[in-house]
Protein backbone atom coordinates (compact mmCIF):
# COMPACT_ATOMS: atom_id res chain seq x y z
CA UNK A 1 0.00 0.00 0.00
CA UNK A 2 1.50 3.25 -1.15
CA UNK A 3 -0.13 5.34 1.58
CA UNK A 4 1.81 3.40 4.20
CA UNK A 5 5.15 3.94 2.51
CA UNK A 6 6.18 6.88 4.73
CA UNK A 7 5.41 4.77 7.75
CA UNK A 8 7.59 1.86 6.66
CA UNK A 9 10.37 4.23 5.67
CA UNK A 10 10.22 5.69 9.16
CA UNK A 11 10.91 2.18 10.37
CA UNK A 12 14.24 2.03 8.57
CA UNK A 13 17.13 3.00 10.86
CA UNK A 14 19.32 3.71 7.85
CA UNK A 15 16.83 6.17 6.32
CA UNK A 16 16.16 7.75 9.71
CA UNK A 17 19.86 8.15 10.41
CA UNK A 18 20.38 10.02 7.15
CA UNK A 19 17.32 12.19 7.73
CA UNK A 20 18.50 13.13 11.22
CA UNK A 21 21.91 14.10 9.88
CA UNK A 22 20.25 16.37 7.33
CA UNK A 23 17.70 18.01 9.63
CA UNK A 24 19.45 18.25 12.99
CA UNK A 25 21.52 21.41 12.30
CA UNK A 26 18.42 23.29 11.12
CA UNK A 27 16.16 22.19 13.96
CA UNK A 28 18.83 22.81 16.58
CA UNK A 29 19.80 26.15 15.02
CA UNK A 30 16.27 27.52 14.74
CA UNK A 31 15.35 26.23 18.21
CA UNK A 32 18.41 27.84 19.78
CA UNK A 33 17.73 31.16 18.05
CA UNK A 34 14.11 31.17 19.23
CA UNK A 35 15.10 30.31 22.81
CA UNK A 36 17.89 32.89 22.85
CA UNK A 37 15.73 35.69 21.42
CA UNK A 38 12.83 34.89 23.74
CA UNK A 39 15.16 34.78 26.77
CA UNK A 40 16.76 38.15 25.98
CA UNK A 41 13.39 39.69 25.12
CA UNK A 42 11.68 38.24 28.16
CA UNK A 43 14.47 39.02 30.62
CA UNK A 44 15.53 42.46 29.44
CA UNK A 45 12.77 44.13 27.43
CA UNK A 46 9.45 42.92 28.83
CA UNK A 47 7.90 45.07 31.58
CA UNK A 48 7.79 43.59 35.09
CA UNK A 49 4.55 42.15 36.45
CA UNK A 50 2.33 44.46 38.52
CA UNK A 51 2.40 42.07 41.47
CA UNK A 52 5.30 39.66 41.09
CA UNK A 53 7.79 42.23 39.83
CA UNK A 54 10.70 40.60 38.02
CA UNK A 55 10.24 37.09 39.37
CA UNK A 56 7.44 36.44 36.86
CA UNK A 57 10.12 36.23 34.12
CA UNK A 58 10.74 32.59 34.98
CA UNK A 59 7.52 31.97 33.01
CA UNK A 60 9.66 32.04 29.85
CA UNK A 61 11.38 28.83 30.97
CA UNK A 62 8.81 27.23 33.24
CA UNK A 63 5.80 27.25 30.91
CA UNK A 64 7.59 26.09 27.71
CA UNK A 65 9.42 23.25 29.50
CA UNK A 66 6.24 22.13 31.26
CA UNK A 67 4.20 22.15 28.02
CA UNK A 68 6.82 20.19 26.10
CA UNK A 69 7.34 17.77 29.02
CA UNK A 70 3.64 16.84 28.77
CA UNK A 71 3.57 16.73 24.95
CA UNK A 72 6.75 14.61 24.93
CA UNK A 73 5.00 11.98 27.02
CA UNK A 74 2.28 11.56 24.40
CA UNK A 75 4.88 11.28 21.63
CA UNK A 76 6.69 8.64 23.70
CA UNK A 77 3.44 6.73 24.36
CA UNK A 78 2.63 6.76 20.64
CA UNK A 79 6.09 5.27 20.01
CA UNK A 80 5.22 2.68 22.68
CA UNK A 81 1.94 1.82 20.92
CA UNK A 82 3.72 1.52 17.55
CA UNK A 83 6.29 -0.74 19.19
CA UNK A 84 3.60 -3.03 20.57
CA UNK A 85 1.42 -3.12 17.45
CA UNK A 86 3.98 -3.15 14.65
CA UNK A 87 7.04 -4.44 16.55
CA UNK A 88 9.02 -1.67 14.87
CA UNK A 89 12.52 -1.43 16.33
CA UNK A 90 12.81 2.28 15.53
CA UNK A 91 9.77 2.85 17.78
CA UNK A 92 11.65 1.26 20.68
CA UNK A 93 14.65 3.42 19.94
CA UNK A 94 12.41 6.51 19.84
CA UNK A 95 10.81 5.59 23.17
CA UNK A 96 14.26 5.18 24.71
CA UNK A 97 15.42 8.45 23.13
CA UNK A 98 12.45 10.53 24.34
CA UNK A 99 12.41 9.34 27.98
CA UNK A 100 15.61 11.09 29.20
CA UNK A 101 14.75 14.30 27.32
CA UNK A 102 11.25 14.28 28.79
CA UNK A 103 12.68 13.63 32.26
CA UNK A 104 15.08 16.56 31.87
CA UNK A 105 12.26 18.90 30.77
CA UNK A 106 10.04 17.78 33.65
CA UNK A 107 12.92 18.32 36.06
CA UNK A 108 13.45 21.84 34.69
CA UNK A 109 9.75 22.64 35.05
CA UNK A 110 9.79 21.36 38.65
CA UNK A 111 12.94 23.27 39.58
CA UNK A 112 11.89 26.55 37.96
CA UNK A 113 8.49 26.20 39.61
CA UNK A 114 10.13 25.75 43.01
CA UNK A 115 12.44 28.74 42.48
CA UNK A 116 9.41 30.85 41.55
CA UNK A 117 7.33 29.39 44.36
CA UNK A 118 9.59 30.63 47.15
CA UNK A 119 9.22 34.38 46.45
CA UNK A 120 5.60 34.09 45.28
CA UNK A 121 3.92 31.53 47.51
CA UNK A 122 6.42 31.56 50.35
CA UNK A 123 7.43 27.91 49.91
CA UNK A 124 9.57 25.98 47.43
CA UNK A 125 7.34 22.94 47.56
CA UNK A 126 4.25 21.70 49.33
CA UNK A 127 2.96 18.16 49.46
CA UNK A 128 -0.62 17.09 48.73
CA UNK A 129 -0.99 19.65 45.98
CA UNK A 130 -2.52 17.89 42.96
CA UNK A 131 -0.57 19.85 40.31
CA UNK A 132 2.80 19.60 42.05
CA UNK A 133 2.42 15.93 42.94
CA UNK A 134 1.18 14.82 39.50
CA UNK A 135 4.10 16.64 37.87
CA UNK A 136 6.53 14.89 40.22
CA UNK A 137 4.85 11.61 39.25
CA UNK A 138 5.55 12.43 35.59
CA UNK A 139 9.23 12.79 36.43
CA UNK A 140 9.23 9.39 38.12
CA UNK A 141 7.32 7.88 35.17
CA UNK A 142 10.03 9.01 32.76
CA UNK A 143 12.74 7.63 35.06
CA UNK A 144 10.79 4.40 35.56
CA UNK A 145 10.47 3.87 31.82
CA UNK A 146 14.20 4.37 31.38
CA UNK A 147 14.88 1.91 34.18
CA UNK A 148 12.41 -0.68 32.86
CA UNK A 149 13.96 -0.47 29.42
CA UNK A 150 17.33 -1.48 30.85
CA UNK A 151 16.04 -3.84 33.53
CA UNK A 152 15.93 -7.01 31.38
CA UNK A 153 18.73 -9.17 30.03
CA UNK A 154 16.59 -9.72 26.95
CA UNK A 155 16.17 -6.35 25.26
CA UNK A 156 12.84 -7.39 23.66
CA UNK A 157 11.34 -7.87 27.13
CA UNK A 158 12.66 -4.49 28.24
CA UNK A 159 11.19 -2.84 25.17
CA UNK A 160 7.81 -4.45 25.78
CA UNK A 161 7.74 -3.52 29.47
CA UNK A 162 8.73 0.09 28.78
CA UNK A 163 6.12 0.40 26.02
CA UNK A 164 3.33 -0.88 28.28
CA UNK A 165 4.46 1.41 31.09
CA UNK A 166 4.43 4.38 28.71
CA UNK A 167 0.83 3.57 27.72
CA UNK A 168 -0.35 3.23 31.32
CA UNK A 169 1.31 6.54 32.22
CA UNK A 170 -0.71 8.50 29.63
CA UNK A 171 -3.44 8.65 32.27
CA UNK A 172 -1.33 11.15 34.18
CA UNK A 173 -1.14 13.76 31.39
CA UNK A 174 -4.77 15.01 31.41
CA UNK A 175 -4.64 14.81 35.23
CA UNK A 176 -1.64 17.17 35.33
CA UNK A 177 -3.27 19.48 32.82
CA UNK A 178 -6.67 19.65 34.52
CA UNK A 179 -5.54 19.26 38.15
CA UNK A 180 -5.77 22.99 38.86
CA UNK A 181 -9.38 23.04 37.61
CA UNK A 182 -10.61 19.79 39.14
CA UNK A 183 -9.21 20.29 42.62
CA UNK A 184 -8.23 23.18 44.83
CA UNK A 185 -4.54 23.80 44.41
CA UNK A 186 -1.90 26.34 45.34
CA UNK A 187 -0.89 26.48 41.68
CA UNK A 188 -2.80 29.02 39.63
CA UNK A 189 -4.98 27.89 36.70
CA UNK A 190 -3.63 28.13 33.15
CA UNK A 191 -2.82 31.62 31.88
CA UNK A 192 -2.78 30.52 28.23
CA UNK A 193 -6.30 29.49 27.32
CA UNK A 194 -7.52 27.81 24.17
CA UNK A 195 -11.16 28.80 24.32
CA UNK A 196 -10.99 32.32 25.70
CA UNK A 197 -8.56 35.20 25.82
CA UNK A 198 -5.33 34.55 27.72
CA UNK A 199 -4.94 36.53 30.94
CA UNK A 200 -1.53 37.93 30.14
CA UNK A 201 -0.61 41.30 28.64
CA UNK A 202 0.38 41.16 24.96
CA UNK A 203 3.92 42.46 25.51
CA UNK A 204 4.50 39.71 28.08
CA UNK A 205 2.92 37.07 25.85
CA UNK A 206 5.05 37.76 22.78
CA UNK A 207 8.37 36.32 24.08
CA UNK A 208 6.45 33.33 25.43
CA UNK A 209 5.07 32.71 21.94
CA UNK A 210 8.67 32.41 20.74
CA UNK A 211 9.86 30.36 23.70
CA UNK A 212 7.20 27.65 23.29
CA UNK A 213 8.03 26.72 19.66
CA UNK A 214 11.70 27.15 20.63
CA UNK A 215 11.29 24.57 23.38
CA UNK A 216 9.52 22.18 20.97
CA UNK A 217 12.35 22.49 18.43
CA UNK A 218 14.95 22.06 21.16
CA UNK A 219 13.11 18.92 22.29
CA UNK A 220 13.04 17.55 18.73
CA UNK A 221 16.76 18.28 18.33
CA UNK A 222 17.62 16.63 21.65
CA UNK A 223 15.56 13.54 20.72
CA UNK A 224 17.29 13.39 17.32
CA UNK A 225 20.67 13.35 19.06
CA UNK A 226 19.52 10.66 21.48
CA UNK A 227 18.03 8.70 18.61
CA UNK A 228 21.31 8.80 16.75
CA UNK A 229 22.99 7.19 19.75
CA UNK A 230 20.25 4.55 19.95
CA UNK A 231 20.55 3.76 16.23
CA UNK A 232 24.33 3.47 16.45
CA UNK A 233 24.05 1.16 19.45
CA UNK A 234 21.37 -1.08 17.92
CA UNK A 235 22.73 -1.19 14.37
CA UNK A 236 26.41 -1.48 15.19
CA UNK A 237 26.73 -4.88 13.49
CA UNK A 238 25.01 -3.93 10.23
CA UNK A 239 26.85 -3.34 7.00
CA UNK A 240 25.46 0.18 6.39
CA UNK A 241 26.66 1.30 9.80
CA UNK A 242 30.11 -0.19 9.19
CA UNK A 243 30.25 1.66 5.86
CA UNK A 244 29.20 4.89 7.52
CA UNK A 245 31.79 4.45 10.24
CA UNK A 246 34.48 3.79 7.64
CA UNK A 247 33.74 7.04 5.82
CA UNK B 1 -4.53 -4.22 8.83
CA UNK B 2 -2.86 -7.53 9.60
CA UNK B 3 -5.03 -9.54 12.07
CA UNK B 4 -2.18 -9.94 14.58
CA UNK B 5 -1.55 -6.19 14.54
CA UNK B 6 -5.24 -5.49 14.86
CA UNK B 7 -5.34 -7.69 17.93
CA UNK B 8 -2.36 -5.86 19.43
CA UNK B 9 -4.04 -2.53 18.64
CA UNK B 10 -7.02 -3.71 20.68
CA UNK B 11 -4.67 -4.66 23.53
CA UNK B 12 -3.14 -1.15 23.42
CA UNK B 13 -6.63 0.39 23.54
CA UNK B 14 -7.58 -1.85 26.48
CA UNK B 15 -4.43 -0.82 28.41
CA UNK B 16 -5.10 2.89 27.90
CA UNK B 17 -8.85 2.71 28.59
CA UNK B 18 -8.38 0.37 31.55
CA UNK B 19 -5.72 2.57 33.14
CA UNK B 20 -7.89 5.65 32.58
CA UNK B 21 -10.91 3.98 34.14
CA UNK B 22 -8.84 2.89 37.14
CA UNK B 23 -7.48 6.42 37.58
CA UNK B 24 -10.97 7.91 37.29
CA UNK B 25 -12.29 5.53 39.96
CA UNK B 26 -9.41 6.29 42.31
CA UNK B 27 -9.79 10.05 41.77
CA UNK B 28 -13.51 9.77 42.44
CA UNK B 29 -12.96 7.79 45.62
CA UNK B 30 -10.37 10.27 46.86
CA UNK B 31 -12.27 13.30 45.61
CA UNK B 32 -12.05 15.39 48.76
CA UNK B 33 -8.56 14.22 49.67
CA UNK B 34 -7.21 15.50 46.38
CA UNK B 35 -8.25 19.03 47.27
CA UNK B 36 -5.38 20.95 48.78
CA UNK B 37 -7.53 23.05 51.09
CA UNK B 38 -10.98 23.54 52.59
CA UNK B 39 -12.99 26.55 51.42
CA UNK B 40 -14.42 28.69 54.26
CA UNK B 41 -17.96 27.50 53.37
CA UNK B 42 -17.02 23.89 54.09
CA UNK B 43 -15.34 24.88 57.37
CA UNK B 44 -18.40 26.86 58.48
CA UNK B 45 -20.60 23.90 57.51
CA UNK B 46 -18.55 21.74 59.87
CA UNK B 47 -17.06 19.53 57.17
CA UNK B 48 -13.48 20.14 58.35
CA UNK B 49 -12.09 18.13 61.27
CA UNK B 50 -11.33 20.04 64.48
CA UNK B 51 -7.90 19.69 66.08
CA UNK B 52 -6.29 18.02 63.07
CA UNK B 53 -3.84 19.64 60.71
CA UNK B 54 -5.70 20.92 57.65
CA UNK B 55 -5.43 23.70 55.09
CA UNK B 56 -7.84 26.54 54.47
CA UNK B 57 -7.78 28.55 51.26
CA UNK B 58 -9.56 31.55 49.81
CA UNK B 59 -9.28 35.29 49.44
CA UNK B 60 -8.04 37.56 52.21
CA UNK B 61 -10.91 39.89 53.06
CA UNK B 62 -10.26 43.61 52.52
CA UNK B 63 -9.36 45.55 55.70
CA UNK B 64 -9.34 42.36 57.78
CA UNK B 65 -5.58 42.13 58.46
CA UNK B 66 -4.74 43.20 62.01
CA UNK B 67 -1.51 42.93 63.95
CA UNK B 68 -1.27 42.13 67.61
CA UNK B 69 1.07 44.86 69.03
CA UNK B 70 4.59 43.86 70.14
CA UNK B 71 4.43 40.48 68.46
CA UNK B 72 4.57 38.79 65.07
CA UNK B 73 0.99 37.60 65.48
CA UNK B 74 -1.48 38.65 62.82
CA UNK B 75 -5.14 37.94 62.27
CA UNK B 76 -7.01 38.04 58.99
CA UNK B 77 -10.24 36.77 57.52
CA UNK B 78 -10.28 34.26 54.66
CA UNK B 79 -13.41 34.29 52.54
CA UNK B 80 -14.86 32.52 49.52
CA UNK B 81 -17.47 35.31 49.33
CA UNK B 82 -20.00 33.03 50.97
CA UNK B 83 -18.49 32.26 54.35
CA UNK B 84 -15.60 33.60 56.41
CA UNK B 85 -12.95 32.03 58.63
CA UNK B 86 -10.66 34.02 60.92
CA UNK B 87 -7.03 32.93 60.74
CA UNK B 88 -4.39 33.64 63.37
CA UNK B 89 -0.73 33.34 62.47
CA UNK B 90 2.51 34.05 64.28
CA UNK B 91 5.40 34.58 61.91
CA UNK B 92 6.46 36.40 58.78
CA UNK B 93 3.91 36.60 56.00
CA UNK B 94 5.17 36.03 52.42
CA UNK B 95 5.89 39.20 50.41
CA UNK B 96 3.08 38.46 48.01
CA UNK B 97 0.53 38.13 50.79
CA UNK B 98 -1.96 40.98 50.48
CA UNK B 99 -5.59 41.67 51.17
CA UNK B 100 -7.94 40.83 48.31
CA UNK B 101 -5.51 38.17 47.09
CA UNK B 102 -5.52 34.40 47.44
CA UNK B 103 -3.97 32.56 50.36
CA UNK B 104 -3.54 29.00 51.59
CA UNK B 105 -2.89 28.48 55.31
CA UNK B 106 -1.88 25.25 57.08
CA UNK B 107 -2.94 24.83 60.67
CA UNK B 108 -5.53 23.62 63.14
CA UNK B 109 -9.16 24.58 63.53
CA UNK B 110 -10.22 25.21 67.14
CA UNK B 111 -13.60 24.50 68.73
CA UNK B 112 -14.41 28.20 68.59
CA UNK B 113 -13.91 28.27 64.82
CA UNK B 114 -10.60 30.12 64.91
CA UNK B 115 -8.00 28.77 62.52
CA UNK B 116 -4.53 28.77 64.11
CA UNK B 117 -2.05 28.66 61.24
CA UNK B 118 1.52 27.45 61.37
CA UNK B 119 2.22 28.29 57.72
CA UNK B 120 0.66 30.94 55.50
CA UNK B 121 1.27 30.93 51.75
CA UNK B 122 0.24 33.44 49.11
CA UNK B 123 -1.73 32.00 46.21
CA UNK B 124 -1.08 33.79 42.97
CA UNK B 125 -3.71 34.10 40.24
CA UNK B 126 -3.17 33.55 36.53
CA UNK B 127 -3.23 37.24 35.54
CA UNK B 128 -0.02 38.79 34.25
CA UNK B 129 0.26 42.47 33.34
CA UNK B 130 2.74 45.35 33.52
CA UNK B 131 2.41 47.74 36.50
CA UNK B 132 1.30 50.61 34.25
CA UNK B 133 -1.63 48.56 33.02
CA UNK B 134 -2.58 47.52 36.54
CA UNK B 135 -2.32 51.15 37.65
CA UNK B 136 -4.48 52.31 34.77
CA UNK B 137 -7.05 49.68 35.71
CA UNK B 138 -7.06 50.80 39.33
CA UNK B 139 -6.45 54.46 38.50
CA UNK B 140 -3.52 54.92 40.83
CA UNK B 141 0.29 55.05 40.49
CA UNK B 142 2.17 51.73 40.28
CA UNK B 143 3.36 50.18 43.50
CA UNK B 144 5.25 46.92 43.20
Amino acid sequence: MASWQWFHRLGSPKWLSGTIDRWLPWVLGLGSVLLLVSAIWGLAFTPPDYKQGNSFRIIYIHVPTAIVALAAYYVMAIAGAVSIIWRMKVADMALRAIAPVGAALTFLALVTGAIWGKPTWGAYWIWQDARLTSMLLLFFLYLGIMALHDAYQNSASGNRAAAIMSLVGTVNIPIIYKSVDWWSSLHQPATLKFTEESTIATEMLQPLMLAIPGAYLFFIAAVMMQLRVQIARNEKNTRWMAERAAQ
Amino acid sequence: MHPARKQRLIIVAIIVIGASAAAALIANALKQNLNLFYEPTRIVNGEAPIGRKIRVGGMVLENSLTRVPDSLTVQFVVTDYEAEVTVEFTGILPDMFTEEAGTVATGVLTEEGLFVAEQVLAKHDETYMPPEVAAALKNKPPSY
